[in-house]
């Protein structure tokens, strides 16, 4: 996705928002007065995480034609940095926020998968769309896209086609750490052994997937799986859970925004 | 005991120490007493005995510290027979509570570091590793621990006190009696296994008796089994009155209020603070007052207390409405009081320290569980996932799963320590807690 297609034209006014903070990258996400997306924007994440959020609303005001002069749309914040939006009416999990706004667009119950930068999840969705149960990754990144990020930049191969090359592998390697500063050096030294790029990543990817079966198991797989976060561009990921699952995963049409548009679709219902 | 050392416990406990205590819980009554110094929106003041139960826990303390100079002194587990102790006059350590002192205090890493740097594992529970650096490096909250004359320890509540308290033995060069209570897998202990516990007992007597002293006088004995028997049930009712909505105390009060049932069972002192305990939580309950002022969900918690984050998580469930009502902790000193017979106290003692939820199997603490959600009318669960406490904590994982589908009430596994923070990450349990309470919505 481009950064052009990741704005979309202001067809309806704009009646609340919702800011995804993520660790690494910030989604902010508009909806109208029947809930539909309207326009949203994603950039990198800043450390600086108050004047990045500043900003962005700015542009939020700007770009969907906000002629009024008091912006008093309601906002609601999520992901790790949500606490440090002040404009924010309430702040609200990702766990929430994500459930939220993939049961407005999928319309049914069933398990989430959400495979963040810094952290995953694994969420359990009754069919009247309320949170059962969640499982969330242990205190450290393994099963994150941070995992697949660190170790792949070991190997030279950029971030958006690591999917792909991992796809192509004809065979591929077991990595056994899962932690993932343990696994760069498992990383190194299968280099230095000389197996190959592509079944290396393989190996990474299946590591990844498998610490997210076991999540799932903990809250129990009820289809149909769904998925959703930053990671979901990588098309290995999906295919790879398929694989390992044995159920066919459901796709949202913008799965990295899914956070910011349940805030979005909560924001809303503070107006009304 | 020389007359030196007679008079400078007079001077240091009676005389000196119990006055400031006195003046200390005075203190701190006009502050509790007066509740627009209370800051917490969402919370009730604590309760106005608590400057009581913290003096007397204090005194506890301070006696402790000088006890050397005045009695034997006996450091013992949580689930070691203690009544025998008592009839024997020995004052009681428990370094589990000493631990959990140090815990609330924020000094059990630095402490535990002590042990870490003498080559203790950090796998080792975080309580033991405490008590080791405490032992090793002379620091403690409490002013001095006392050396010990005697150590016991009985194995109903994990098998590490079996190794620690080699440790201690060795470190302090002290007879160490080790009770062995076989684990109960099914429903009832067979009769050898309670007569097994029961013989270990008596055979400890004569070594307990060189060190007291003095024999074991069996009126004592029966005194104290009595003593023991009322504290516990008073305890027992006091967390019982929680089955009330909305509850008169959380179980973090709970939490800070059980040191005396622990390490002073037995005292006619525990006794009367339970009693003044439960005619306060009466009042609460006709007042119709609640522990969290806006009461809108009841929790269970499973497993230790994260010592060093009580304060937080008390404030953040009670800022989203959320009491936790009970604990298979606090309530393991109180649901066995029944089982105490002062008539029969070999038998009784055998039976009782046979019988605590760590000593049986994890189908019996999903079976309490399920019966505390009932009894108090609880909407879900937290579960502490203990690193240091691996008797509590294994199982869990099926237990969740388990009162998830039998009771339909969501579960929540918390992974922390009791004791040690770096095994907290402070966000991820802010974020899991986060979106628990918004699924308790």
């Amino acid at each position: 996705m481009t950064r052009d297609e990741r704005r979309m034209t202001v067809s309806r006014g704009v009646c609340a928002l919702g800011i995804d903070v993520g660790s690494t990258t910030v989604k902010i996400v508009a909806v109208d007065a029947g809930g539909d997306l309207a326009w949203h924007f994603l950039e990198q994440a800043d450390p600086r995480v108050e004047d990045q959020v500043a900003r962005l609303l700015d542009r939020a005001r700007k770009e969907t034609s906000q002629t009024s002069e008091v912006w008093d749309v309601p906002l609601v914040a999520t992901g790790y940095g949500r606490k440090l939006v002040r404009q924010a009416g309430r702040q609200v999990t990702e766990i929430t926020c994500h459930a939220r706004g993939v049961y407005r667009e999928l319309a049914h119950g069933g398990t989430l998968v959400d495979i963040g930068g810094q952290d995953s999840k694994v969420i359990g969705i009754s069919p009247k769309g309320d949170v059962v149960d969640f499982s969330m990754n242990d205190k450290c990144a393994a099963g994150t896209g941070r995992f697949l990020e660190n170790t792949a930049s070991r190997m030279g191969v950029p971030l958006d086609r690591m999917g792909q090359v991992a796809l192509a592998a004809s065979d591929e390697v077991s990595i056994s750490s899962t932690c993932t500063v343990f696994a760069e050096s498992e990383v190194i030294s299968l280099i230095a052994h000389g197996v190959a790029v592509e079944s290396i990543l393989r190996g990474l990817h299946r590591s990844l997937i498998r610490r997210i079966v076991a999540m799932i198991r903990t809250v129990g797989l009820v289809p149909p799986l769904m998925l959703s976060g930053g990671v979901v561009q990588n098309q290995a990921i999906p295919r790879m859970l398929e694989q390992e699952t044995g159920e066919k995963v459901v796709l949202p049409s913008y799965p990295q925004l899914m956070g910011a548009y349940g805030a979005a679709l909560i924001a809303l219902e503070m107006r009304v | 005991m020389s007359a030196t050392g007679w008079l400078g416990y007079q001077w240091n406990v009676n005389i000196v120490g119990r006055t400031f205590l006195r003046v200390q819980r005075w203190q701190v009554e006009q502050r509790v007493g007066g509740p627009a110094r209370w800051k917490s929106e969402y919370l009730t003041p604590p309760l106005t005995i608590s400057p009581r139960a913290k003096e007397l826990v204090a005194r506890h303390w301070l006696e402790a510290r000088y006890a050397n100079l005045h009695r034997k002194v006996a450091w013992v587990t949580s689930g070691a027979p203690v009544e025998l102790l008592k009839a024997l006059d020995f004052f009681v350590i428990y370094p589990e509570n000493h631990a959990a002192i140090c815990g609330t205090a924020r000094v059990a890493v630095e402490i535990s570091s002590e042990a870490e740097d003498a080559g203790y594992s950090r796998d080792i529970c975080s309580y033991a590793r405490t008590d080791f650096g405490s032992m090793l490096s002379g620091k403690t909250p409490v002013g001095k621990l006392p050396k010990p004359d005697l150590l016991l320890a009985c194995t109903n509540i994990c098998q590490t006190v079996l190794f620690w308290y080699r440790v201690l033995a060795r470190h302090f060069n002290v007879p160490l009696i080790l009770i062995d209570t076989p684990f109960v897998y099914y429903d009832e202990a067979p009769e050898y296994a309670v007569q097994f516990v029961k013989r270990q007992l008596e055979e400890a007597i004569p070594t307990l008796e060189r060190v007291a002293g003095r024999s074991l006088d069996e009126r004592k004995l029966r005194e104290v089994g009595r003593l023991s028997r009322m504290a516990s049930q008073l305890w027992m009712e006091v967390m019982e009155r929680n089955d009330h909505r909305p509850a008169p105390i959380t179980a973090f009060d709970q939490f800070t209020q059980m040191a005396p049932i622990v390490e002073m069972r037995g005292d006619a002192a525990t006794v009367d603070l339970y009693a003044a305990m439960l005619k306060e939580v009466d009042e609460r309950i006709a007042r119709g007052i609640g522990a969290v002022k806006n009461e809108r969900k009841r929790l269970l918690w499973d497993n230790l207390p994260i010592w060093y984050r009580l304060r937080y998580l008390a404030e953040f469930l009670g800022e989203h409405g959320i009491a936790i009502v009970a604990s298979t902790y606090t309530n393991a000193w109180g649901e066995l009081a029944t089982m105490i017979d002062p008539e029969q106290p070999f038998e009784s003692m055998a039976r009782t320290y046979t019988y605590p939820i760590l000593n049986r199997g994890t189908g019996h603490k999903l079976a309490t569980m399920k019966r505390m959600i009932e009894a108090y009318h609880l909407d879900g669960v937290i579960l502490h996932s203990d690193r240091s406490c691996k008797p509590y904590s294994i199982g869990q994982m099926d237990q969740r799963d388990r009162l998830i589908r039998d009771c339909s009430v969501p579960a929540l596994l918390l992974e922390a320590d009791h004791n040690d923070s770096r095994c907290y990450s402070e966000e991820q349990v802010a974020n899991r807690l986060a979106a628990f309470v918004e699924m308790l919505r």
